[in-house]
């Protein structure tokens, strides 16, 4: 049995590029094609929500407050008389930007500090490992607050909490994987031939953390959406009078019983794309992290 | 129940495909085998052969993607694929038995071996409790497992892998099975363990006049001293089939003389024998050629084998899928490999040294618990090595040979860097070495490489084999390099691979190719010395044959000296010039290769050459029983490490004093043991002997 599958190995079509197999297996899955999709409108709308909107994020209409949606308000317009349905386009690119950078300084700065731990092991990383263990011993919503508390409300101090309060839990996967690395063979090859520091970590070890990172990556960015959300909503984010989904769900529940659709239309947003977002970061699991012979 | 006159299994035109996808790869085609109450029947093969898959098919333990595509498998007067599954659990562990590889997988962690003994025996035999427990008892007893109250009672955690292994045997028997299935059942243990195994098999077959075995395995000579024909197998293809003796005394097929040139006969040196690699891989099931499958690697294929060959009767009980057994039996043709171009040496002059290993120790602490430490119990060290010394010549082999647990592999980690010694030093062509990596110099890095076992480990699958030979060569070649590129080409070209690999990922080269490229890899600083830590061992023996060529000839041309590391002791007196044997981190003995096997030995070494199973059927081979199992390296013994299980135990001495090295004058030989040269000479004779014909072989 051992000996078949060995062969399927070697009877795969030589390199097609890996990115592009694990691309074409997310797409061949019905749930993760349709979270990739959502995930793809989402980013063009950030990208060019500004072109498409049909109003300003924050223009009153004269004389449409509270309407219903309908053909010219599809979400309806909220108790300013502003276009929930712009508001929403308009408010893609914040949440996508601060999440999306967020994570993106977490998983740098995590990747590294993690490689370093592992590899390093002794007293750095049992310095490092224990300071970890002490943020990740507050929840990370109440360490977020009390960083904004801190630095005050802004949109660079809402990227920073992302990062902080990240990067140890992307730190930390990395390290169980270079702990599991860093006895390979090839590994100690390297090190046989004195090759020099940054070659072991990026060269030889980091390549091996791609599967878990990817995964992790998606992972966070959909956590870091919700954070980003909610900070808003309890005002300590992203400040008025920006089209936050976070903000504009907590403005839109005070009139609730008025025009539900601002609140509706929000929240249906933030949900939907971290839905999208876990249903890739799912199926990438699977097929980075399960062995192919076990997936089935 | 078995009753009736004809064969016990009866396999007709068996093939057997997986489904892969829209494919379907044929692992076993048109095998027919039979097998007689009583007998035992071999089924060898490499990788790839498809011989797991046919004793799969016949448990009918194939898994979900594969099936029977054609042919019967009979049990007695039953087709097994027709069985209702209630039968099949009735002939299951009933009438075959089946004692698979890993041992420790095959228990049940959580459950004491007497219950998982009695359990069989409770379903088939329908005892009651006692009477199975009991029966079990007995059954261990049968396998000369000591004490078998309290191997009842131990979980298999408990047990070392050869005591489990002998428990599954027994479990295997309790139910006195018409067919007992054997799968590699002695491939993780070390020799001397699986030569106790051989042995209980052994007997056990003869004493049992109706129990009939079929064992798979890779190995030629294990199957040479336990059974009565051997089925060969390649590529799916069931290629010959013949008695024991006639098929080791003349191979009426290729791949079966191909094989049996490629092993490395006990007591044979690379310049007396030369081993002849068969030519090109054994082919997966979905690039087989058309007509004979060997016919591509085959020294006698000619137009008529791209016919697919019928399994021809060539009398005396023997078939052959070959087209030319005819030409083959009659001496008219010659089906075995060319020789190998290569300069045979004489062994190297001593002309230096270039590793001088002095008292080096490697010694483990683990911390007490802190139960073990409320109890006022200090941590236990590991004397993983324990003041070992050796010298390595320049341009010379020294090999050393040690079972598991002996501190081979932890010696050439101290010796490489790998880990930090405790004590001792290390000279390598006269600069001081220090213990860790981190404090060498380049010039230490670049002159002292290695090669590890297992070669699927060996190369990052994320760095092409351009850039994995690159590196070195550009980083550590004392000369400078002009065109890398170049270099790299030529480096592959030494090791027998096309340039154009060079752009190829780890995950594209089979196991043979990826372990050339990490002797590529170790040889492209030009290396003064090389540390092979079992570089063979996990690898196929036609593969295995054309690496250890490989390593002479790259020797030879670089001048490098190799410290070669093995468990197996024949491997290691083909290639090396002098052979120092370990046990528990101490040397028992150091030899030139030529005088190892003769007396005086050791009393370890000649417990390690009775053990080694002997390619020649007709071979004499005196018996060396071991006492028990090799003692922790925490818990060593005092006096002779080795006095807990010598058969020339003298007594006290040997637990209360450290032996002395005994030594003659131009002899070469020295020994670690109480028992004088002229003693030791007088009570031994030579411990293996081939038989005329198996010279021949």
């Amino acid at each position: 049995m051992g000996e078949v599958a060995s062969q399927q190995v070697d009877a795969q079509p030589a390199r097609t590029g890996r990115l592009l197999r694990v691309l074409k297996q997310l797409l061949r899955d019905p749930a993760s094609a349709l979270g990739s999709a959502i995930f793809v409108i989402f980013f063009i709308v950030a990208l060019i929500g500004p072109w498409i909107a049909p109003y300003g994020a924050n223009e009153q209409i004269p004389g449409s407050a509270r309407q219903a949606p309908s053909i010219e308000h599809p979400f309806g317009t909220d108790i300013l008389g502003r276009d929930v349905f712009s508001r929403v386009l308009l408010g893609a690119r914040d949440v996508l930007t601060l999440a999306g950078v967020g994570t993106l300084v977490a998983v740098i700065a995590g990747t590294i500090i993690g490689l370093v731990s592992g590899y390093q092991g002794g007293w750095l990383d049992e310095v490092i490992m224990r300071l970890f263990d002490s943020l990740l011993a507050l929840p990370a919503f109440l360490l977020a607050l009390l960083l904004l508390g801190s630095l005050g409300p802004s949109r660079n101090s809402v990227l920073l909490v992302i990062a902080v309060v990240y990067t140890p839990i992307v730190a930390r996967v990395i390290r169980s994987v270079v702990l599991g690395v860093k006895t390979r063979g090839y590994v100690e090859a390297a090190r046989v031939q004195g090759e020099t520091y940054p070659h072991m970590l990026f060269r030889e070890i980091f390549p091996s953390t791609l599967p878990a990172l990817a995964v992790e990556a998606a992972l966070r960015f959909s956590y870091a959406i919700f954070l980003v959300a909610s900070l808003g909503f309890l005002g300590v984010g992203v400040q008025p009078p920006s089209p936050d989904w976070g903000l504009m769900v907590q403005e839109g529940r005070a009139n609730v019983t008025q025009t539900p659709w601002a609140l509706i239309a929000p929240a249906a947003a933030i949900a939907i794309v971290v839905i999208g977002v876990n249903l890739v970061s799912d199926r990438l699991k699977s097929i980075l992290q399960i062995p192919a012979e076990l997936r089935r | 129940m078995v009753n009736h006159n004809g064969p016990l299994l009866d396999i007709d035109d068996l093939t057997v495909g997986y489904r892969q996808g829209e494919r379907r790869l044929e692992a076993v085609r048109h095998v027919s085998l039979r097998i007689w109450p009583g007998q035992s029947v071999g089924i060898v093969g490499e990788s790839g052969s498809g011989k797991t898959t046919l004793a799969m098919a016949v448990m009918r333990y194939l898994p979900p993607e594969g099936q029977i595509l054609s042919g019967t498998i009979r049990f007695g007067d039953r087709e097994v694929q027709d069985l209702s599954d209630r039968d099949m659990r009735d002939l299951w562990g009933g009438q075959i038995a089946l004692v698979p590889q890993g041992a420790r997988s095959a228990l049940n962690p959580s459950m004491r071996l007497g219950d998982q003994a009695a359990e069989i025996l409770r379903y088939h035999r329908g005892l009651s409790r006692k009477a199975a427990h009991e029966q079990a008892r007995a059954s261990f007893e049968r396998v000369q497992l000591g004490d078998p109250e309290r191997i009842a009672r131990a979980y298999p955690h408990q047990l070392s892998g050869g005591m489990l292994q002998r428990v599954l045997i027994a479990m295997a028997l309790s139910t006195e099975p018409a067919l007992l299935v054997l799968d590699e059942p002695t491939s993780s243990l070390d020799v001397t363990t699986q030569a106790e195994i051989l042995k209980l098999v052994r007997d056990l077959i003869r004493g049992e006049q109706h129990t009939a075995v079929l064992y798979i395995t890779h190995n030629l000579s294990v199957v040479a001293q336990l059974c009565d024909r051997v089925a060969v197998m390649y590529a799916g293809d069931l290629v010959e089939d013949a008695g024991t003796r006639p098929l080791y005394r003349q191979p009426l097929h290729p791949y079966t003389r191909g094989l049996l040139d490629c092993v490395p006969v006990l007591g044979t040196t690379k310049h007396e024998v030369d081993l002849r690699p068969i030519d090109g891989q054994i082919p997966g099931p979905e690039s087989r050629p058309q007509g004979c499958v060997f016919r591509p690697r085959c020294p006698l294929a000619i137009d008529v084998c791209e016919t697919y060959p019928p399994l021809y009767d060539a009398g005396e009980e023997r078939r052959s899928r070959c087209h030319r057994w005819e030409g083959i039996r009659a001496g008219e043709l010659d089906p075995a490999q060319p020789v190998p171009a290569r300069e045979r040496t004489p062994p190297g002059e001593r002309a230096g040294t270039a590793l001088d290993v002095k008292d080096i120790s490697v010694h483990f602490f683990e911390r007490a618990s802190l139960p073990q430490r409320l109890r006022g119990e200090r941590g236990t060290v590991v004397r993983a090595v324990d003041g070992v010394s050796l010298t390595l010549g320049k341009g010379r082999t020294l090999g050393l040979v040690g079972e598991s647990g002996s501190g081979k592999t932890t010696l050439a980690r101290a010796i490489i860097g790998l880990v930090a010694r405790t004590s001792g030093t290390i000279e390598f062509l006269d600069m001081a070495v220090p213990p860790k990596l981190a404090g060498r110099s380049r010039d230490i890095y670049s002159a002292l490489q290695v090669v590890f076992q297992d070669p699927t480990d060996a190369l990052n699958p994320f760095i092409g084999v351009g850039e994995a030979l690159r590196r070195p060569v550009q980083r550590l070649r004392t000369e400078k390099v002009d065109d890398a590129d170049q270099v790299v080409a030529a480096l592959l070209e030494s090791v027998d691979l096309s340039p154009s690999y060079a752009l190829r990922l780890p995950d594209e080269l089979s196991g043979g190719e990826k372990q050339r490229v990490a002797v590529a890899r170790a040889f492209a600083p030009n290396p003064a010395v090389l540390l092979a830590d079992e570089p063979v061992s996990s690898l196929d023996v036609s593969v295995q044959a054309s690496l250890l060529n490989l390593l002479d000839q790259l020797q030879t041309e670089h001048g490098t000296a190799i410290l070669f590391i093995s468990h197996d002791v024949a491997v290691v007196g083909y290639l090396a010039d002098d052979i120092a044997v370990i046990y528990l981190g101490e040397l028992m003995e150091v030899s030139p290769a030529s005088a190892l096997f003769d007396p005086p030995y050791h009393p370890y070494t000649e417990a390690l050459l009775a053990s080694v199973p002997l390619l020649d059927p007709d071979a004499e081979q005196r018996e060396v029983q071991l006492k028990g199992d090799i003692p922790s390296p925490s818990a060593k013994p005092s006096g002779c490490p080795f006095h807990t299980r010598c058969p020339r135990f003298l007594g006290d001495i040997c637990v209360e004093q450290r032996p002395p090295w005994r030594e003659r004058e131009g002899g070469g030989k020295r020994y670690f043991c109480h028992i004088a040269w002229d003693d030791l000479v007088r009570q031994q004779e030579r411990i293996f002997r081939f038989s005329e014909t198996g010279k021949e072989v």
